[in-house]
């Protein structure tokens, strides 16, 4: 093996156990994030006693879940009862590798390892465990095996509330994904690449894509959602119908996977969204970031991170805040609204870059964002005001109808 | 037929005509011309939704014969709480069954004691003093605001809105508050005697309340801002347990879900009690007879309630409490330890109770759920022969299949909310 190759593994592997480490203790503090945010919705302080302001409650609560008895109920098809949280959790966590976290490194070293030899790294590092040149595809092949796990997780564990959890979860992800991935087409139109760093380096070229291909945007974030399986889209779990849905079942650590998995999916589709739509680790208005060194990879770091900690709150702002679809309300939705919506975006995206380059002859990045732009506000306003305006759910043309007051007597 | 199938997992031996020993759903009596198979011969699945389940508010137990997620049959069983409470109540004197009354509709007690109270009353033909009269009215209105506050809250997070649960709960706590400092305790209230109240309100309770009142409407708005135009909420709710006026009416429904249906009647307007009458006050009434409806008419309730309390404050004035008939109300323990008769008269109430005459008597009182009444049968005695509870949450829960007629799951759960039952008052 060449000393190359051993440095590209070396710090692969130290790539990975960071992250992964970071992932893992994020989503156990994401945990208590949500409580407080719900908490401070909710005029309440959220947990306080588990050490200073509650920052140990993640702890105390995987002590606890790891202490806790395993159960599996009487009928339950065992290899696929243990099997479904693993389906749950690995490809939840597998989901962050593509992303970009920061800006490459410029990373050189040459030294001798013992038993391993020597060593040599020379050029870009980038800072994320995989930098898969099939970017995207990659997130949305793996996040569907996520749905596996719930609806495995529904059928195995003999009970017919986690069978309707489970296929509620199948039916809900299924139809979805076909919106989501219908979604980042405009991207891939735009960006003529699936790869997360050509995403981001068109960005900087040019616009944030939010501008440009709002509604893809919009559509992904809906469609974000219920791959997450939150509120409003949290019926495969829907805990006042089906006590706990596809994880009614489950006690101990294999409920703490299906947990574990959830907070990991927020975190992926927040990345995502983040790195799509919002530039990734760009820092805008500055072309600073772009050097590189180890002072803009800690800056575009921490860019990254606060844009995807935003949406990482908007979700939880949304689940505290929204009631629930129903089961119909949920799959007109997605196949009567998300889908078309998406598909006819995408005739009216590549339609308009076709007209962008041949009719006006604008190529760069910048001036193909900036008439996008243009177009994606006059095609939002159509979309939310005039042609969303009562359809999306069922009775929302009467709209605040007021109770009649009968008068004295 | 392996176990992995669906097959009625709840169900009790039962002995067929042919003396064939078959398995039966629990509770599901099954006429021979009904078939557990559709069309297509798959059996439909039986699911069973409490007595312990998140949203069945207290112990209601549904059987629901699901094709799909479509309910195909659903039959509601009670009992899980049955406590007995007419029965005991034949064995206890008049005043000591108010604190049985408590315990009935447990989120609204100070409406039925208030309600049993007047009950007797009716029957002795007792005028109350003014005072007592207005903090009937008070006690009725906050109990019809806490009751309210329950509803919408957990209705909310039936429906999956789990944040103005909390905000609910944070002004029912004010109330209950001033519930604890008026008569002790929070939830067993019994604050209502016949011929008076238990005791009169402690002092700065009536600024306690004036408070309340004024900053209350504040949640009411972000409530309105949070459910009554969110697209959701009118799309789980709107055209969801539609019930039209007549069927309301011969369903016998009262309260908010009669209300809902369009069908304007308020015991409070229609046979005024405690001087309802001379109350500015306001009636809403729903024209669709669905969850939406109900949930505007309840919450237009509280705003109206809100209004009932501050006329009601406006007018209480210094003066007795109780009535002074020392063969109705105790006389006080200080007069009591002092005057001869005061001591007499103590003594007699205690061990004998208050005696109406011999005759009968009905007293309706328009409860948060609906129209309370209360029957009582009086032998003359200190004990009534019959006392008969007309609980307004089981005869509304009696529509359930009804209203969950072509529903989903999720649609029954939000009907079921939408009742607005409490299993205290439903078994009794």
């Amino acid at each position: 093996m060449s000393p190359e190759m051993k440095g590209f593994i070396l710090v692969s592997v130290i790539k990975l156990l960071v992250i992964f480490t970071a992932l893992l203790v994020g989503v156990a503090l994401l945990t208590l994030m949500e409580r407080k945010v719900a908490g401070w919705m909710q005029n309440r302080p959220g947990p306080n006693r588990v050490g200073p302001f509650g920052i140990l409650q993640p702890a105390a609560d995987g002590i606890k879940n790891f202490i806790k008895e395993e159960t599996s109920p009487a009928g339950a098809s065992t290899a696929l009862f243990m099997l479904a949280p693993a389906f749950s959790f690995v490809p939840a966590m597998m989901l962050l590798a593509v992303i970009p976290l920061a800006a490459p490194l410029p990373l050189t070293f040459d030294f001798t390892l013992p038993l391993i030899g020597r060593v040599v790294h020379d050029g870009l590092l980038p800072i994320s465990i995989a930098d898969l040149p099939i970017g995207f595809l990659f997130v949305l092949a793996i996040g569907s095996i996520g749905v596996y796990g719930i609806a495995l997780a529904g059928w195995s564990s003999n009970s017919k509330y986690s069978l309707l959890g489970g296929l509620r979860g199948a039916a809900q992800m299924i139809s979805y994904e076909v919106a989501m991935g219908l979604s980042l087409i405009p991207v891939l139109l735009l960006t003529g690449n699936v790869s997360f760093s050509e995403i981001i380096t068109k960005q900087q070229a040019g616009l944030w894509f939010v501008g440009p291909l709002f509604i893809s945007f919009f559509i992904f974030l809906v469609a974000g959602f219920a791959e997450t399986n939150r509120l409003p889209f949290d019926l495969p779990e829907a805990e006042s119908e089906l006590v706990a849905g596809y994880h009614s079942e489950y006690s101990s650590m294999k409920f703490s996977m299906f947990m574990i998995a959830e907070f990991a999916h927020i975190v992926t589709i927040s990345a995502m969204v983040a790195t799509l739509f919002f530039g990734g680790w760009d820092i805008p208005f500055t072309t600073w970031d772009e050097q590189g060194g180890l002072a803009q990879t800690i800056a575009t770091h921490v860019a990254f991170f606060l844009k995807m900690f935003f949406w990482i709150f908007f979700v939880m702002w949304i689940r505290w805040t929204l009631p629930r679809f129903r089961y119909d309300q949920l799959m007109s939705l997605g196949w009567k609204v998300l889908l078309p919506l998406a598909l006819a975006y995408i005739m009216v995206t590549a339609g308009a870059l076709w007209g962008i380059e041949r009719g006006f002859g604008w190529t760069t990045p910048r001036e193909q964002g900036f008439a996008l732009l243009g177009l994606n506000v006059v095609l939002g306003y159509l979309v939310f005001f005039i042609l969303d305006r009562g359809r999306v759910v069922r009775g929302v043309g009467s709209a605040g109808r007021p109770v009649s007051v009968a008068g004295e007597g | 037929m392996s176990r992995r199938t669906l097959e009625l997992s709840v169900s009790t031996p039962t002995m067929g005509a042919d003396g064939q020993v078959r398995n039966v759903p629990l509770g599901v009596a099954r006429r021979p011309s009904e078939s557990v198979s559709d069309d297509f011969g798959a059996e439909h699945m039986l699911v069973n939704i409490g007595p312990q389940h998140p949203a069945t508010h207290g112990v209601l137990r549904l059987v629901v014969e699901l094709e799909g997620e479509t309910v195909k049959r659903i039959i509601p069983h009670v009992g899980y709480l049955h406590s007995g409470f007419e029965k005991l109540g034949e064995y206890r004197h008049y005043n000591q069954i108010i604190p049985l009354t408590d315990r009935t509709d447990y989120l609204a007690p100070m409406a039925n004691n208030v309600a049993m109270a007047m009950a007797v009353e009716a029957l002795m033909g007792i005028e109350i003093t003014e005072r007592c009269r207005l903090l009937r009215v008070i006690a009725c209105e906050m109990s019809r605001i806490i009751s309210h506050l329950v509803w919408l809250g957990t209705t909310g997070i039936d429906l999956g809105a789990f944040t103005p649960f909390l905000w609910m709960f944070q002004q029912r706590e004010r109330i209950y508050n001033l519930q604890e400092s008026w008569t002790g305790a929070r939830l067993t209230t019994s604050v209502a005697r016949v011929g008076g109240m238990m005791a009169d309100v402690p002092e700065g309770w009536e600024a306690g309340l004036r408070d309340f009142v004024q900053t209350f409407p504040t949640t009411l708005r972000e409530v309105d801002t949070m459910f009554t135009r969110n697209a959701i909420w009118i799309g789980r709710t709107q055209g969801v347990g539609v019930i039209g006026a007549e069927e309301a009416i011969n369903y016998s429904l009262s309260g908010p879900m009669l209300r809902a249906s369009g069908v304007a009647y308020d015991v409070r307007k229609d046979r005024p009690y405690l001087g309802y009458d001379e109350f500015d006050f306001d009636v809403p009434v729903g024209a669709h007879g669905d969850i939406y409806d109900r949930y505007r008419v309840r919450l237009e309730e509280m705003t109206q309630s809100n209004r009932i309390l501050e006329q009601a404050l406006d007018r209480l004035k210094p003066g007795p409490v109780n009535v002074a008939d020392p063969r109705v109300i105790l006389p006080p323990k200080s007069r009591a330890m002092g005057d001869m008769e005061a001591m007499i008269f103590h003594f007699k109430q205690v061990m004998e109770g208050v005696k109406p005459p011999a005759g009968e008597v009905y007293f309706g009182a328009e409860n948060p759920k609906g129209e309370l009444g209360y029957y009582l049968v009086s032998d003359g005695t200190a004990k009534p022969v019959r006392w008969r509870i007309r609980p307004p949450s089981f005869i509304n829960l009696a529509a359930l299949p009804r209203l969950c007629e072509g529903a989903l799951l999720s649609d029954v759960i939000a009907i079921n909310a939408s009742v607005d039952i409490v299993m205290g008052e439903i078994d009794r």
